[in-house]
């Protein structure tokens, strides 16, 4: 409608001038989300949504992800790692300011750590910080932490939207209005619908290419679908509707990528809930379950099929799909020889996502197939969290675990799935103070194999990231190695 | 009989007269055979489907009808024709037991408000009702599902609750013009109580209207039936529900219309069908209507 510039141009007055405006600039972009975020902190709720929107974007921690999942320099342009893996000497780099115009040094730094790992921290990832002994500003461009034990992950760790520099001038509005030194500076937030961010004029380092970025907030998947094809939105990460994609994809204006998230997707069994609390009967349930179909079923084919908590992307996966493969039979043997009386009733609670409504549906049914049958209880988000991650009043329920590397949780008896093995936890506590990356793999190819064969939950696929775009969008993270729609790369093409 | 004029019959044929202006009302008669077209269904599925509606067949997903799936099936590779048959149980289910405890409930209250005017009971009572119209039912509803957790029982008792002033509301007007009526003052002068009387005397009488409001009732009950399970509120998978068939098509409608289209078409056509239904019972037991909407 407004390619007609000559014809736009002939127009008198303000209509005609934006109009022009319009197509000429293409300086802003659009991007459509999900969830809303709760407030805007990072560091103090585990709101995945929060990070979509603000990480790298507008809070830089000392290290940050790069879109392949590395782990590179942030506000910390280089550190010394003391021999005895204890130490970490991190140079700031220079001239950084907050966005209300203070200056961004050590003291921030130190500032920001002590506050996650202090006593009363609200930080959602605590364990991030528990190994620092302490932080010292040695001089204003120059940070030393000093670790209780070596910590190979600690680069790792900082990297996390949780791990981002704040400042203490303006940590008290930072739930509404984020104060940070990245490229983007926060500019408003209409509750319910949007949250607007503008070009940092003084970044200190590769300014943002987009001189506006708006996140617009949109649930429902049919109203994401028609938002995008009327063009109102120019990215949607994360997009919810897999049988939209083809659609997009065979429409020229659009494009789709289809990456990985570190989200494993699985049905979680309560292992404390008998019968559930002998392992035959899990086992069992892992081989009523048939991936290829909950895929193709629930996801559209999108997805790829995993044997154990862990990202296939990852250097030290080992693919155990194998112990889990779909056999009924075998199923029903388990059953029989675990005692169980048939049929087992049990209560499947599932989440909003469609992974989990629809897949929860399916799975219901292979395991129907076996005798059990999948009482289905839809839940909102809200519910599902006290009922069934806070309460354990659950049988099985689906949910994609999207932290990175996340396989630790197995050593938390207190955790929802209720998996209590001294053994793990050991393995757990001691790939934490592993420093020799060798090691380190074959502790991790070693608690992948652990939990596969305790068959603490049935696995089923790792989440992809379906990200739909207009044609012209350039520079945007195909895959997600951590929760973040990174703008400050982004661009529209020539 | 064939001699005597229409309306020279005698009291004890108006049976047949009404039979008569049944079969010649166009909207009773198109009503009455969609309606039993879907109870039909719903009976039939108890004894057989073309196929199974918890067996999924991923393999087929999303086919346009065809000689095989008369209408398509669904995105887990379900008949949907099957889903619809066993939908319509689900949803003629709800709403004949929503209409029944409306009835149950609002019926005696109704009556005995009438019988007890202008006491404080019939204050209470009414008032009560009031209090519960005065709510958007449908909200309510949700509320309580929402609280209660969601289920086809949940359902049934929210819907259920809000036909109660309606039928009380109904019944207690209609028993009040009846009260006045000079059979009654004789019931009265025998000697017959006030329950009594409205058993024996004002019942059968209301039953006219009660019959049409129960039609109404029972395509509202439907309607709110498919509105809750949109929202995910009412029977719950694996039943298949004719609300949450088409709040699971939504994202699909672009390129697989059938499946929002059939289970769509399902609820047009029989609540169309309970309210020609309903207006043409009632143009039959209130001829003075006739015409009038």
């Amino acid at each position: 409608m407004m390619t007609n510039k000559p014809f736009a141009l002939g127009l008198a007055g303000a209509f005609a001038l934006t109009a022009t405006l319009a197509v000429a600039q293409q300086s802003d972009m659009t991007i459509g989300q999900q969830l809303e975020p709760p407030h805007l902190d990072p560091t103090s709720a585990a709101a995945g949504a929060i990070d979509s929107v603000l990480y790298s974007n507008v809070f830089e921690g000392l290290t940050r992800f790069g879109p392949d999942g590395s782990v590179g320099p942030g506000l910390a342009r280089e550190w010394e790692i003391s021999d005895d893996g204890l130490t970490y000497t991190f140079h700031l780099a220079e001239g950084v300011k907050f966005h209300d115009g203070t200056t961004m040094d050590s003291e921030d730094v130190k500032f920001s750590l002590d506050r996650a790992r202090a006593e009363d921290s609200v930080n959602a990832q605590k364990a991030l910080f528990s190994g620092i002994e302490s932080v010292e500003a040695t001089d204003p461009a120059t940070v030393t932490v000093t670790l209780k034990n070596p910590d190979g992950n600690f680069l790792f760790n900082l990297a996390w939207g949780d791990a981002v520099i704040v400042a203490p001038e303006s940590i008290e509005n930072i739930k509404t209005t984020p104060i940070g030194t990245g490229a983007f500076m926060f500019d408003n937030w209409v509750q319910g619908d949007r949250i607007e961010l503008t070009k940092n004029p003084e970044y200190w380092g590769e300014p943002a290419m987009l001189d506006a970025v708006t996140f617009k907030f949109i649930s429902d998947p049919t109203a994401a679908f028609a938002a995008m094809m009327a063009e109102d939105l120019d990215v949607f990460p994360a997009f919810p509707a897999p049988e939209n994609l083809p659609q997009f994809d065979a429409d020229p204006r659009f494009k789709v990528l289809v990456g990985s998230t570190e989200g494993e997707t699985i049905l979680a069994i309560n292992n404390k809930l008998p019968p559930l609390d002998d392992v035959r009967v899990r086992q069992a349930i892992a081989h009523a379950v048939n991936r290829h179909e909950i895929i193709d079923g629930a996801q559209f084919g999108y997805g790829t099929p995993i044997g154990t908590h862990f990202a296939p992307h990852h250097p030290d996966y080992v693919d155990l799909t194998e112990m889990s493969q779909h056999d009924p039979e075998k199923a029903r043997t388990l059953l029989e020889e675990a005692g169980v009386s048939l049929p087992l009733q049990l209560k499947m609670t599932l989440p909003p996502p469609s992974y989990a409504r629809r897949g929860g549906e399916i799975i219901a049914a292979q395991l129907r197939q076996v005798g059990i049958e999948a009482e289905i209880e839809n839940v909102e988000w809200a519910q599902w969290l006290e009922a069934t991650f806070r309460g354990y009043d659950y049988g099985l329920t689906v949910i994609s675990h999207t932290e990175p590397l996340d396989i630790n949780i197995y050593a938390r008896p207190d955790y929802y799935f209720q998996y209590d093995n001294a053994e793990f936890q050991k393995l757990m506590e001691e790939v934490g103070v592993e420093s020799d990356p060798d090691k380190r793999s074959e502790m991790f190819r070693q608690a992948q194999t652990t939990i596969a064969e305790d068959y603490v939950n049935a696995y089923l696929f790792q989440l992809p990231l379906l990200t739909v775009a207009k044609t012209g969008v350039e520079g945007l993270w195909e895959n997600a190695p951590t929760q973040a729609a990174d703008m400050t790369a982004v661009h529209w093409a020539e | 009989m064939t001699d005597l004029r229409a309306d020279s019959l005698p009291p004890q044929g108006a049976p047949v007269r009404l039979w008569g202006r049944a079969l010649r009302s166009r909207n009773l008669v198109v009503g009455a055979l969609l309606t039993l077209v879907f109870v039909l269904a719903a009976v039939l599925s108890f004894l057989w489907t073309p196929y199974e509606v918890t067996g999924l067949d991923i393999a087929n997903k999303i086919k346009p009808p065809s000689w095989r799936n008369p209408l398509g099936t669904d995105h887990f590779g379900r008949d949907i024709l099957s889903m619809i048959m066993v939908g319509a149980r689900v949803s003629i289910a709800v709403a004949v037991v929503a209409v029944g405890i409306g009835m149950i409930f609002g019926v005696p209250l109704g009556l005995l408000a009438a019988a007890r005017k202008g006491s404080l009971l019939d204050e209470v009572i009414m008032r009560a009702n009031d209090l519960v119209f005065a709510f958007p039912s449908l909200v309510i509803a949700i509320l309580i599902t929402a609280t209660f957790g969601p289920s086809a029982v949940n359902a049934i008792i929210a819907i259920g609750i809000f036909n109660i002033p309606v039928f009380a509301r109904l019944t207690r007007s209609g028993a009040l013009t009846l009260w006045q009526r000079d059979y009654i003052l004789a019931a009265r002068v025998a000697g017959k109580g006030a329950a009594r009387i409205s058993v024996e005397h004002i019942l059968p009488n209301v039953t006219n209207l009660l019959i049409v409001q129960g039609t109404i009732q029972f395509s509202l009950g439907i309607l709110a039936e498919a509105g809750l399970s949109y929202v995910g509120l009412g029977a719950q998978p694996p039943t298949p529900s004719w609300g949450r068939m088409l709040a699971e098509s939504q994202t699909m409608i672009s390129f697989a219309p059938h499946m929002a289209l059939f289970p769509g078409l399902a609820i047009l056509l029989t609540v169309l069908g309970l309210n020609l239904m309903g207006d043409g019972l009632r143009d039959l037991f209130d001829p003075k209507l006739r015409g009038r909407t």
